[in-house]
């Protein structure tokens, strides 16, 4: 927290560009930081709540990332060199999230979308399960880098419950993997856009060059944006 | 068998069955009074009243909101209760009856609203309160001071010493809030009521010097001025918290239980998600509002203390950050945890309490009592040396000030209120309020039910309300002879229980009628 501190004053004596070096775990760096123009660079790996409500500013960090990255972040961008680990981007309301490696479980839970502040998450190679549960609004695209061929780069129970938004995933996903109120669906011009600046982004964020062959990816959206509508039953009764 | 009755079989073969779901209420127009001008045609928004050629019809539907008797200008309408009677059985009640008919024809779970109305006994109206003779003498609070200040956050503080023993200063180490009484408005949220509701509730707690909840839906841009009285709620639908809304908090709140839905997500059904709705929780037009069961980054004491530390973080130390829960039966250790967290106050909510929407079966069935809840929370808290830490803030059924003085004898810093509120307002505990059409203009969204509401009206009525409970308040500790209401909280010695189980006093540590000091 001492490190935060130290962060904070800098952002508040008007510091456009923090570089922290020897980061060795210490949580909640750049939480509720707001200048747009604002760039972090962290070295070494933070730990937890890495940008929680970032409203703005742009983190970079070279290593890995740990437990939820960019936790309920309004707008701004965190891009991580290496992987990071679970919930990232938990209720992520706006702005981008860019994983170079891999992500946990619980990536892009209840995700939400209003106008246009349409958040996206990519990341690089796999994820656990619970890809997007609850997930309202936003893009979330795995790339799948370095997984065989015939093997899923997602876990099981994606999109659990989400209502708005969607998931792409470059590989294998099968019916089974999907949670309740998830569905497969073809790419369209639309999708392929999109695919296409968030792969861009990507690319020039890491260095990297991505295939883009979009026979491979699969798009995974909402059944309904009123899941439970039906399920309840509203008769008056007393006693 | 009547041809019309074969075709009506063939047409819906299950209305027999849903049928013998009586109606409960009916307006009864007096037609010698009645001048047709219709207006309660228009003020009931649930359909119940028609105009039919040349009188009222009534169509079925009442919930005996009272509506239209308040608004029918020659009062001519009354609610009467009506006279259908089921076999009388002593355990398929009525009640009981009614819900397995819906159910058998709906297939859904049965949601309701507003705190249970199950007939469990009151445990505040078992307890009695003490009063001052000869030997401690009762204050008169009309012409003595007697303070009912209160303060909501870390109750640790630092003084300073002169060489010679005297105290030179002392200060809070830690952000802290003070209200002018005892007592806060809960969390009720943008989305389960309407913005005329919320304006009136947060315009209150700015007229009393205390504070009122946000609920989970985040704060309108327009209610920024009340900053320093609103308790700015995190709850795992994360609706609304941005960067900016923490900066407009008097205190934080983590909300991880309701007690009428203790382990519920919430929802906020699409049709109530209006504009306004969707741009203050930041999410699109018409789709439902879920808010998860748990909070996906909390799955321990440790999640919880790391989101504790986040809010604190975020806020730069500024405001006080608490953690609601609902009182569940395990509650004295879980609020023992959440003490250790790092909160700086805690909000018990008990199962009484009220809800904008919740299933039935758990609003009915699940939790525990406030009383219970808020006596054993203080008696473990103080037990383990923690209870001087923090703030305890309790709710759910606070009715008047005979209970929120209870509850604060019971162990509370602080009574939290909801309901009451909303009564001073119209709302008749009609447990309606998830279907979104209010008559009273509360719990909805549709413009012209919102319109009903006056805000300054129902800013100036509760207003009145509190200050007059807060009058009571000081009439009672006079009658105690305590001059101060942090003198009274936990103090259950000052409380006796005159009910059917004295197995509840023990429990909670209060001694039984006749019992004297010792």
């Amino acid at each position: 927290m001492a490190l935060n501190s130290e962060v904070r004053k800098a952002i508040a004596e008007g510091s456009k560009r923090i570089i922290i070096d020897g980061v060795m775990g210490q949580r909640y760096i750049g939480s509720a930081a707001k200048a747009k123009d604002l760039y972090v660079a962290i070295k070494g790996t933070p730990g937890n709540d890495l940008g929680a409500f970032l409203d703005g500013p742009t983190i970079e960090v070279f290593g890995n990332a740990q437990d939820m990255t960019g936790n309920t972040m309004s707008s701004g961008r965190i891009v991580v060199h290496g992987n990071a680990w679970d919930v990232t981007g938990l209720s992520l309301r706006g702005g981008r999230i860019l994983v170079r490696g891999s992500s946990g479980f619980r990536v892009g839970i209840h995700m939400k979308e209003f106008g246009k502040e349409r958040p996206a998450i990519v990341i690089g190679g796999t994820t656990g399960d619970y890809l997007g549960e609850y997930m309202a609004g936003g893009n979330i695209l795995v790339l799948g880098e370095g997984v065989p061929e015939g093997e899923s780069p997602v876990g099981s129970f994606i999109g659990t419950g989400i209502h708005g938004g969607s998931i792409y995933v470059r590989g294998k996903v099968e019916k089974h993997q999907l949670g309740m109120g998830a569905s497969i669906s073809d790419l369209g011009a639309e999708d392929v856009k999109l695919l296409d600046e968030l792969i861009t982004d990507f690319e020039n964020a890491f260095n990297v060059k991505v295939e883009r062959d979009w026979s491979k990816f699969t798009k995974i959206k909402p059944l309904s944006s009123r899941p439970f509508t039906g399920r309840f039953d509203s008769t008056a009764i007393w006693n | 068998m009547s041809e019309g009755d074969q075709t009506a079989k063939r047409k819906d073969p299950e209305s027999i069955y849903r049928n013998v779901i009586h109606e409960k209420f009916k307006p009864s127009i007096d037609r010698n009074l009645c001048i047709k001008c219709k207006r309660c045609v228009k003020e009931c928004s649930f359909g119940a009243l028609e105009w039919d050629d040349d009188g009222i019809r009534y169509k079925g539907n009442c919930v005996a909101c009272q509506r239209c008797v308040a608004t029918c200008p020659v009062k001519a309408i009354d609610i009467v209760h009506l006279p259908t009677q089921y076999p009388p059985h002593a355990s398929y009640t009525e009640r009981v009856r009614q819900a397995i008919t819906a159910q058998a024809t709906s297939g859904g779970v049965l949601l309701s609203s507003c705190g249970t109305d199950m007939p469990y006994g009151m445990i505040f109206d078992d307890l009695i309160l003490d009063s001052a003779q000869v030997t401690n003498p009762s204050i008169d609070p009309l012409r003595e001071e007697v303070e009912t200040r209160t303060y909501v956050g870390r109750r640790t503080g630092k003084i300073t010493l002169s060489s010679d023993g005297y105290i030179t200063g002392s200060e809070a180490t830690s952000p802290i809030v003070a209200m002018d009484m005892p007592l806060m408005i809960g969390h009720i949220s943008l989305g389960a009521v309407s913005y005329n509701t919320q304006l009136a509730l947060l315009q209150a707690a700015k007229n009393l010097h205390i504070l009122a909840g946000s609920g989970e839906g985040g704060l309108h841009s327009d209610f920024f001025p009340f900053a320093e009285n609103v308790i700015g709620e995190v709850a795992s639908g994360r609706f609304g918290v941005t960067a900016d809304y923490l900066q407009r908090t008097a205190a934080v709140e983590i909300k991880i239980g309701q007690g009428a839905k203790p382990g519920v997500g919430g929802h906020l059904p699409g049709e109530k998600v209006t504009e306004l709705i969707s741009s203050s929780r930041r999410i699109p037009l018409g789709t439902d509002a879920l808010s998860p069961y748990p909070h996906h980054d909390i799955y321990s004491i440790e999640d919880l203390q790391q989101l504790i530390a986040a809010l604190k973080e975020s806020t730069e130390h500024r405001v006080p950050v608490g953690v609601k829960i609902a009182a569940v039966h395990n509650v004295g250790a879980i609020a023992s945890g959440v003490v250790r967290a790092g909160a700086d106050f805690i909000t018990l909510d008990g199962f009484r309490g009220g809800t904008g929407s919740s299933p039935r079966v758990i609003r009915d069935h699940a939790g525990l009592p406030i009383e219970v809840a808020t006596a054993v929370v203080d008696k473990r808290l103080t037990a383990e040396g923690l209870r001087n830490r923090i703030t305890l803030i309790a709710g759910g059924s606070i009715r008047s000030s005979a209970d929120m003085i209870k509850v604060i004898a019971l162990g509370a810093d602080v009574a939290s209120v909801c309901t009451s509120a909303l009564i001073a307002m119209g709302c008749q505990v009609c447990q309606s309020c998830h279907r979104g059409v209010c008559a009273w203009g509360i719990t909805t969204q549709r413009p012209d039910l919102v319109s009903r509401l006056d805000p300054a009206i129902g800013a100036a009525r509760v207003t009145r309300l509190y200050t007059a409970w807060n009058e009571e308040l000081k009439e009672v500790l006079g009658a105690m002879g305590i001059d101060a209401v942090e003198s009274l909280v936990g103090n259950r010695d000052r409380l006796r229980y005159f009910g059917p189980n004295p197995k509840i006093a023990e429990v909670m540590g209060v001694k039984h009628v006749g019992e004297g000091w010792g």
